[in-house]
């Protein structure tokens, strides 16, 4: 099993649940196995050409995907995953 | 809505936004969250990533977010949202703030003028649009 953790955000879409357990070989699988058992929650992973949304990062362990394969990055039973909602903004 | 703060925690805020002034600095609380009402117990600041305009931007890195995440844990309170300064500019969300905003989160938005605090206001994102909510300062516990 993988282990997802969901930021503070996005638990009200996973009924409250800090992290949630899935199967999955790979990130993408992870993300899109979550995104169907809390439907609700897609929309703040995916944007419009279903690729993951600008303002969110991955982490396997405590490595950002985009420093390893992105999201065909391969996972192993026990990987954990982090959602990482991007903290940012500014004037205009 | 409602977010209450300690005149401690409004000290603490004032004086990392002061001291980064001209650049953006920014933050996180938390503490009990109850219906309407959000009472912060623990407010921190962290590093302004930002490698833009310092002074128009400002960016956590995911790292102190997972720590934020963490020491909320470890205290078993909420995350319960960030602040950050617009320098000479007003206490109000940007296009970019929107950009990036996420559910459930406050957003504190602080007004720092010619390098003092001015307005402090708080925000959260319902339905894609900032609703502005009120913001109490306590004032500080007699000590005798």
């Amino acid at each position: 099993m993988i282990k997802v953790f969901i930021p503070t955000p996005l638990r009200k879409f996973t009924n409250g649940e800090s992290s949630v357990a899935v199967e999955a070989g790979s990130v993408s699988e992870a993300i899109s196995s979550l995104a169907s058992a809390f439907p609700e929650v897609r929309q703040h992973l995916y944007d419009a050409n279903d690729e993951f949304r600008k303002f969110i990062r991955i982490y396997v362990g405590d490595e950002d995907i985009h420093h390893l394969d992105g999201p065909a990055t391969l996972l192993v039973n026990g990987d954990d995953i982090s959602i990482i909602p991007a903290i940012a903004g500014g004037t205009n | 809505m409602k977010l209450i703060l300690d005149q401690q925690h409004l000290d603490l805020m004032r004086n990392h936004l002061e001291e980064n002034y001209p650049h953006e600095a920014c933050g996180f609380f938390s503490g009990d969250d109850e219906a309407q009402v959000r009472d912060v117990g623990d407010l921190w600041t962290v590093a302004n990533k930002s490698t833009e305009n310092l002074k128009r931007r400002f960016l956590i890195d995911p790292v102190d977010y997972l720590k934020a995440e963490r020491r909320v844990t470890e205290n078993q309170t909420n995350l319960l949202g960030l602040f950050h300064s617009h320098p000479d500019h007003p206490a109000y969300p940007s296009k970019h703030d929107l950009a990036a905003a996420q559910p459930y989160f406050s957003y504190i938005i602080a007004s720092v003028e010619n390098g003092k605090l001015g307005d402090v206001r708080s925000f959260r994102l319902i339905n894609d649009e900032f609703h502005e909510e009120e913001v109490i300062i306590k004032p500080e516990k007699n000590i005798s």
